[in-house]
């Protein structure tokens, strides 16, 4: 239990770092960055404590707007992964997924895929539809939701694969 | 009241949610009204601090683009002083006590955005290098935003490529005054909209500020015209205009600092009482 909540917490730490640091600088064909930060929300234990999962959702949302000057953009996003989190689950697992030991840093199947996939496209359609804050620029955020999704995807898969925990 | 109770135990999660969500839409929706929460922006020490660390590291790697900047506006500036014609044409001197009218606060980029609609910058400097809201931000080549919120050491900028910027310019040549904003498609381009019909204007035309408010005075280069439109709605002529700035890689920026502000601030406040 106390390594479980150590291990949150320098993730949450290593994370945003790593967010701020290096992939908000990125700038793919000059607009597109990929946010991995949100692998905190995914990769939160399962039957983890819900109220502190929404809390630190909130914090790490917060930090990032306060870093980019977005008013509450990346905090309503990742408040909203972090609730519809069960019903992602129960869509990609199986309903009975909680009797189930799930471990999502693991080596890549097609259920671990398509949470990673849904989660990711929710976080991004929420963010891009909240940034814009337009309906008339409707394709352009579908189109930043598609190359982001992606990029996102891709750097969230590489991550788990460097720091999967070695196996005994 | 116990059932109450009951429900809130049960549902601690989601009412939980259902607060935090509330409070980051209100924060979103300010974020884009414009007056913006002074709250989260990043001219506070931390985010400030941060950046200015990251921004330490990463300037060594554009030394020597920021070298070829300083050297050109150098070499322009100094051939301005050798070809003055005539020495009682310098503008310097405003009045008979031989004061400027504007003064400039040396300072540096440390954050910059330009990849969502309305993006800020964030510069090393603030109420104590004398950097107050709403005063404007150039560099060598053209002018670059208007300070937003300021803390003791740091400020954010509105950059001109923000939505919600707008900057009163004209084209040098004809004098026709018109709004510059932002499209939100291209950071090399910026449009310049309420451009009367009766302007004759051509393509590469430069375009400068207008100097109708205290933030920016005249004539500062913003850029070149690129593409002429008719609006169909209002019939007034929209020009795509192409920035002499690269809004991508900004380095050392002068704030304008004049003299007249507050005094210009203070008799127009008069006036809407």
């Amino acid at each position: 239990m106390n390594s479980a909540v150590i291990m949150g917490f320098v993730r949450f730490f290593l994370l945003l770092a790593a967010q701020l640091i290096i992939f908000n600088n990125i700038n793919l064909f000059g607009y597109i960055n990929p946010f991995p930060y949100i692998l905190f929300v995914i990769l939160f234990p399962v039957n983890g404590n819900k109220q502190l999962l929404i809390i630190s959702s909130f914090l790490l949302g917060i930090t990032m707007d306060l870093f980019s000057n977005s008013g509450g953009v990346h905090t309503t996003a990742c408040l909203i992964l972090a609730y519809a989190r069960p019903s992602i689950f129960k869509f990609s697992f199986g309903v009975s997924y909680e009797y189930q030991t799930i471990k999502i840093n693991d080596s890549l199947t097609s259920e671990r895929f398509s949470f990673l996939l849904v989660s990711v496209v929710i976080h991004h359609f929420t963010l891009f539809i909240l940034e814009v804050f337009q309906l008339s620029f409707l394709w352009d955020i579908l189109l930043r939701t598609i190359i982001g999704t992606l990029f996102t995807l891709l750097i969230c898969i590489l991550l788990i694969y460097i720091f999967k925990p070695s196996k005994r | 009241m116990q059932q109450i109770f009951n429900f809130i135990f049960k549902n601690s999660h989601r009412l939980l949610f259902l607060l935090l969500l509330l409070i980051s839409l209100v924060l979103t929706i300010q974020s884009h009204s414009f007056h913006r929460s002074k709250i989260i922006s990043s001219a506070n020490f931390l985010s400030g601090g941060v950046y200015e660390r990251i921004n330490g590291f990463s300037e060594y790697l554009n030394l020597q683009t920021q070298n070829e900047i300083l050297v050109n506006e150098n070499a322009r500036l100094k051939s301005q002083l050798f070809n003055i014609k005539d020495s009682t044409l310098v503008p310097s001197l405003d009045s008979i006590k031989g004061v400027d009218k504007v003064n400039l606060i040396v300072s540096k980029v440390i954050h910059n955005s330009y990849n969502v609609y309305e993006n800020y910058i964030t510069i090393k400097g603030g109420e104590i290098a004398g950097i107050k809201p709403d005063m404007g931000v150039i560099n060598s080549l053209g002018i670059i935003g208007i300070v937003d919120y300021t803390s003791p050491k740091y400020a954010t900028v509105v950059s001109i490529l923000n939505r919600k910027s707008q900057i009163n310019a004209k084209i040098k040549k004809t004098n026709h005054f018109g709004s510059l904003i932002w499209d939100g498609k291209s950071t090399g381009f910026v449009q310049l909209i309420d451009v009367p019909r009766l302007a004759a204007i051509r393509k590469g035309d430069t375009i400068v500020t207008g100097g109708q408010s205290v933030i920016f005075p005249e004539n500062i280069n913003i850029g070149t015209i690129d593409k002429i439109y008719i609006d169909d709605q209002t019939n007034y002529y929209t020009l795509n205009v192409k920035l002499f700035n690269d809004m991508t890689n900004l380095g050392h920026v002068y704030i304008i600092k004049s003299k007249d502000r507050d005094e210009i601030i203070n008799l127009e406040n008069k006036q809407k009482k």
